[in-house]
């Protein structure tokens, strides 16, 4: 198996006014080709930041990362991998299928391929028929699936998620994640997905990696014996239940519950 | 009926009533309209047994003002119950706006025509206190001439009022407009580029807008000759500032994660302004237009008091003054408001097509 993303001793130090921040501290880790990588841990632990290193969007100050055997900016003007970010962020005057149709503009596609791309990510997440609306006639969960179907339009291999469902309620977040896991298993995408609920973590990933805050460091990288095929009741079973508890102790372990530090 | 209406019902009645009773004692046949008029408002104090529909309220007032409109005159000096009777007519007049804007409320979010309606009311009403004030009062001409007046000067003088618009609006404002608002969204964009422009170019912007325009005007007439010229060059140096600030703020209004989208697509500069930054600065933009369509016409016509063609609304304006011609002087004011009000309601329109999706626009809908 080829390793996506590649990170030997990663560290990232902000420099602020208070002094320095450091965000990132010697993390090690690789991710392989179709697997669902979920991090997870509590806030300021780096997981976001880390995601972010990884889509070029802030630079390490000290190791290695590479992202398909590329560096990371190489592979962001390559269009390697497509975001979500933790707000939807569509344009407001653009319709939906413009929207989704904008990395595709950008990069240059022809207006066919443009429209039939479009109608097919439309219909991956479900929102046929809403092409012509605006962003702000929808609903907060339809506005999260469009901008899920805009970083799946230009067909990158990976995909970069922050928190995408941070903001939704319980039971549209439900159907949502199985629909990612759906979406996963046809597309054979490699998926790398930062949440701090550890339910969604064990529902979805193949790996799961635990961090904890100052400075943000991994402290514990988990293999998921799930099966691909998971329906919500798996949610139920020893086998989640023990990975589950196996990422609250790897939570604990990292101080992340320290009461001085809340 | 709420407590406003209760109260406006009482007194307009009952201002009628008394000044019925006033003109009574004046032969029959004076004033007959007005007496009517008068009779009719004593009357609709019938409301507080049976409801009177709010079109009575209007054509009361519709007739009380068109009583006074004739009678101005009739009886000579003008007696105290002519005033009580303008008063009256007021306060129908507006206890029908009142009735009305109550009676419109649900239906006036998707009809824009109906929300015009009110406004025309006033405006109407506005006019005929002014005739009645103006000539019942004897008022010197000079200090303030009728409507009627103004009407005849700007039916009259036609031509003139023509050729000053044509001066001064398409002459001078439309061109300064168009190159100080289209120069300020290009420095704009520029200043944004450039750290070193913006470093250099912002303090200049502000300190060109914190020039005096009676200042300015006379040294561009010098530079630029007596003609339309001068006078858009005073427009240009008006309009872009405000546009210019405007659109740099604008151009930072798209968020992070806006912006961060982009990055992530490896989109250029240019493909990030033209299809992120400049849309999002659009309601500035539209801001700073608005704001411009009133200063340039100002400062056309305050420019053309220094040094101009015979001709121009700013020039006929201050010889207008030193002849004593304010009837002129008013019929050009009303030029100048009507063209000044047209213009920001074109761009006004323009906007809410153009930044529809902004929540200003679509009514917060979120």
């Amino acid at each position: 198996m080829t390793a996506v993303v590649s990170a030997q001793n990663l560290g990232l130090t902000f420099k602020t006014n208070d002094g320095d921040v450091v965000a990132l501290s010697d993390v090690n880790l690789t991710i392989d080709k179709g697997e669902f990588v979920s991090f997870i841990g509590p806030s300021g632990c780096g997981k976001t930041t880390f995601l972010r290193t990884i889509a070029d969007l802030e630079q390490p100050t000290s190791g290695t990362l590479t992202i398909n055997g590329q560096s990371p900016e190489n592979a962001r003007k390559d269009r390697a991998y497509g975001y979500v970010f933790q707000a939807p962020a569509l344009y407001p005057w653009r319709t939906i299928e413009k929207n989704i149709a904008l990395p595709l503009e950008i990069m240059g596609h022809s207006k066919s391929q443009q429209a039939e791309r479009v109608k097919r990510t439309m219909d991956l997440v479900n929102l046929s028929g809403f092409e012509k609306k605006y962003p702000w006639q929808l609903s907060g969960g339809m506005q999260q699936r469009a901008s899920i179907a805009r970083a799946l339009a230009f067909d990158a291999d990976l995909l970069l998620m922050d928190e995408p469902f941070g903001a939704l309620d319980e039971i549209v977040r439900d159907h949502l994640n199985s629909e990612l896991l759906k979406l996963w298993d046809r597309t054979k995408k490699t998926i790398c997905f930062v949440t701090h609920s550890i339910p969604e973590a064990v529902f979805l990933s193949t790996k799961i990696v635990v961090m904890s805050p100052r400075p943000g460091r991994v402290t514990d990288i988990i293999e998921s014996n799930l099966p691909r095929e998971r329906p919500l009741d798996i949610r139920e079973t020893p086998e989640f239940l023990a990975i589950a508890a196996r990422v609250r102790d790897g939570l604990r372990a990292g101080h992340s519950y320290d009461e001085d530090h809340i | 009926m709420s407590q406003l209406q209760f109260f406006l019902a009482l007194v307009a009645g009952g201002l009628s009533a008394a000044a019925f009773a006033l003109s009574v004692v004046t032969p029959f046949e004076q004033g007959l309209l007005l007496k009517a008029f008068l009779a009719l408002g004593f009357m609709s104090l019938i409301r507080f047994f049976l409801p009177l529909g709010l079109w009575a309220d209007a054509a009361l007032a519709l007739l009380g003002a068109v009583a006074l409109l004739t009678t101005i005159g009739a009886f000579g000096p003008t007696p105290a119950f002519f005033w009580m009777a303008l008063v009256g007519a007021w306060l129908f007049s507006w206890l029908f706006v009142e009735r009305l804007s109550k009676a419109l409320a649900p239906r006036l979010s998707d009809n824009a025509g109906l929300g015009l309606l009110i406004p025309m009311v006033f405006g109407m009403a506005l006019l005929v206190i002014w005739e009645v004030v103006t000539r019942g009062a004897n008022v010197p001409p000079v200090l303030l001439p009728a409507p009627s007046m103004i009407g005849a000067q700007l039916a009259n003088s036609a031509p003139i009022l023509w050729a000053d618009f044509v001066q001064t609006f398409i002459k001078s404002v439309l061109p300064g407009y168009a190159i100080g608002c289209l120069s300020g969204l290009v420095v704009a964009i520029l200043v944004d580029r450039s750290p070193f422009l913006k470093a250099g170019l912002l303090p200049i912007g502000n300190f060109m807008s914190a020039l005096p325009i009676i200042g300015i005007a006379p040294i561009m007439v010098m530079w630029f000759g007596f003609d339309w010229q001068s006078k858009a060059a005073v427009v240009v140096a008006m309009t872009f500032f405000p546009m210019l600030v405007n659109t740099v703020a604008g151009l930072n209004a798209s968020s992070a994660i806006e912006r961060d989208l982009m990055a992530t697509y490896a989109a250029d500069y240019w493909q990030t302004l033209m299809k992120l930054r400049l849309p999002a600065a659009g309601p500035f933009i539209f801001n700073a237009l608005k704001i411009n369509s009133t200063l340039a016409l100002i400062g056309a016509i305050v420019a053309e008091f220094f040094g101009t063609p015979i001709v121009g609304m700013g020039f006929r304006i201050s010889t207008g003054v030193g002849r004593l011609a304010i009837d002129l002087v008013w019929a050009e004011i009303a030029v100048a408001a009507v063209a000044g009000s047209a213009f920001y309601g074109v761009i006004a329109l323009i906007e809410r097509g153009v930044t529809f999706w902004h929540p200003s626009v679509r009514g917060g809908r979120a």
